[in-house]
């Protein structure tokens, strides 16, 4: 994981659901690329042909709220965005996230003081966000620590490979 | 020290004296559920850890109910996919195209157990807490480690407990109570939390009941529902679960307890309003409003009591023919005591479409479509944009009653005029 991240803004609204993440008939579907050719279908029917390698969605409050499909964040992850940057994460999609190494982070205000095409820059270590278009700063909600650990093996299933036996002896 | 159910089951499970919301705890998992349609994701996600055999095939229950029968050429390949890690794995909880929905047959064959935990690859989980279990709903890789290990660790939930009370008038059931809470406190108004439902109202609803409140808890956040055990829960679960179990309250002074009062004595049906379940508004606002189709069934409200107050409405009238009603039981068991009281020949008579037991239209990737423009009247619990097929429909979500008293009319209708 790397300690800074620089991106192209998409912005999205509140209450994001994981039906336009990921629209239900494309459930069927389990590969991240055929999953990437449907991102945020339910927004924007062309937004994947729109978004380009390490661009950042930036939304509201809730957002990924709904389903326990994991194929939303996989379609997110699977069309090159680099962070999805909120006001607040649904439960479940925020595990999801994680586990599949899809970096999350919630910045409060940010929905309202960032632009689409903005370009912002994420300092992990610093734990800033700011915008390099109108160079406002906000502070971000550190993961906790557990879930720092298993995005910083490269998700779930890296941390069980490398953790297995512990976790069975716990 | 005093603890919410929640934190006591999580305790348990974690095989700790006491545990506190905000603990990061790795619990035992009692029973894991997979479907057609996450199944095949959460398989490939264990196969990716390097381990052969599931942790017990015996605690895994694997379930199609999505896509039955299968309806493209890739739900049948991701049946054949699933039916072959049941065969490999030697899973013994296996129910195929014939049984139902999930969060019904779960309950129904005896898997959900109050006191233990729970975990589906499905959001609407959080269902089984109606029977005192600790119930929610994970991801695919989340799954891929329960299957592993038989573990998952979690964040202890905080309680938001919905002290429910007064009596519900003619026409009034627990999903005009759920939808009237999610309401005031929004769509994230639970946000992590555990949603118990309380109080004198709680305690005279049905277990089938109870189950559409707990069904609804993750439509406000919530990550489980939850009822305290009482003697109906212990009548349902005669003949279905034989083992000892243990059930759990939740002390009045826990620490991490909210409880808000709701009463619900002059509620009116409620109606989930496009495209958030939290835009609700009481059926009288959005009464006359034109609908195509109307869908009753799923699990929230595709349950016997539901089929019933449907029928008593049905009886002897005709679906109007600007209308299209879908009515799909939850489960063979539902279809099966639906046949025998005549319940399904009033619906047939009547002009709906009875389908097989399966989630139906709810998740807009099997039957019953909707087309751009149309509208959706669903006793099921999404009304998200998109949630039913296009886009550019919408999907209202009501009761039983309210459904059945709109298809006569083929506009939203008050079933207590």
């Amino acid at each position: 994981m790397d300690n800074t991240i620089k991106g192209k803004v998409w912005k999205f609204g509140d209450d994001v659901d994981t039906d336009a993440i990921l629209p239900g008939r494309y459930l069927v579907l389990t590969g991240e690329k055929e999953l990437a050719a449907c991102v945020m279908e339910g927004c924007d029917p062309d937004f994947s042909k729109k978004v380009k390698e390490g661009d950042i969605l930036v939304a509201g409050k809730n957002f990924g709220c709904g389903s326990s499909r994991e194929h939303a964040p996989i379609s997110i992850k699977g069309a090159g965005v680099s962070a999805v940057v909120a006001e607040s994460f649904a439960r479940i999609f925020y595990r999801n996230s994680v586990n599949i190494g899809l970096l999350l982070i919630e910045a409060k205000g940010i929905s309202k003081n960032v632009d689409e095409g903005d370009e912002i820059e994420i300092d992990m270590e610093e734990g800033v966000l700011k915008d390099l278009n109108n160079s406002k700063e906000f502070k971000i909600k550190p993961l906790p620590e557990f879930m720092r650990g298993i995005m910083k093996e490269g998700g779930l299933i890296s941390y069980l490979k490398n953790h297995l036996a512990e976790i069975k002896d716990e | 020290m005093s603890m919410t159910m929640a934190e006591k089951i999580l305790a348990r499970a974690a095989r700790l004296d006491e545990t506190k919301a905000g603990n990061i705890v790795m619990a035992d998992i009692d029973i894991a559920m997979t479907h057609d349609l996450t199944g095949p994701l959460s398989v490939k996600s264990f196969q990716k850890i390097g381990v052969d055999q599931v942790w017990d095939p015996e605690k895994i229950v694997v379930l199609f109910d999505h896509q039955v029968p299968a309806d493209s050429l890739e739900a049948a390949q991701n049946h054949i996919f699933m039916r072959e890690f049941v065969e490999n794995q030697k899973i013994t909880n296996f129910y195929d195209v014939r049984e139902g929905v999930c969060h019904q047959v779960l309950p129904e064959k005896g898997h959900v157990v109050p006191g233990e935990v729970v975990v589906g690859s499905d959001s609407h989980t959080c269902t089984h807490g109606a029977l005192g279990s600790f119930a929610t709903g994970i991801g695919s890789t989340d799954m891929a480690m329960v299957f592993a290990t038989g573990k998952l660790w979690f964040k202890v939930p905080e309680t938001i407990k919905f002290e429910i009370e007064g009596k519900l008038g003619k026409h009034v059931y627990s999903k005009d109570v759920v939808l009237n809470i999610i309401g005031q406190i929004g769509a994230d108004g639970a946000n992590y939390q555990a949603c118990e439902f309380g109080g004198e109202t709680t305690s005279n609803m049905s277990v089938s009941d109870r189950m559409a409140l707990c069904n609804m808890a993750i439509e406000m956040g919530g990550k489980t529902g939850l009822v305290e055990v009482d003697d109906k829960t212990i009548n349902y679960l005669k003949g279905r679960v034989n083992k000892p179990y243990e059930s759990f309250s939740t002390d009045e002074d826990a620490e991490s307890l909210t409880t808000m009062y709701v009463n619900v004595t002059d509620l009116e049906p409620q109606i989930a309003c496009p495209h958030n379940v939290d835009n609700v508004k009481p059926v009288g606002e959005v009464e006359g409003t034109p609908i195509d189709q109307i869908f009753m069934g799923s699990c929230t409200n595709g349950r016997l009591d539901d089929l019933r107050v449907a029928a008593e409405i049905l009886k002897g009238k005709q679906v109007s023919n600007d209308v299209r009603m879908l009515v799909i039981p939850a489960s063979r068991e539902i279809y099966s005591q639906a046949l025998e009281e005549g319940l399904m020949n009033i619906f047939v008579d009547s002009g709906a479409l009875v389908c097989n037991p399966c989630c139906g239209p709810c998740l807009g990737g099997h039957v019953g479509f909707l087309g751009p423009g149309e509208v959706s009247l669903s006793t099921s619990n999404r009304n998200f944009k998109g949630r039913q097929g296009s886009s550019e429909a919408e999907v209202y979500l009501s009761s039983a009653a309210v459904a059945a008293a709109s298809a006569i009319k083929g506009v939203i209708t008050d079933p207590r005029k």
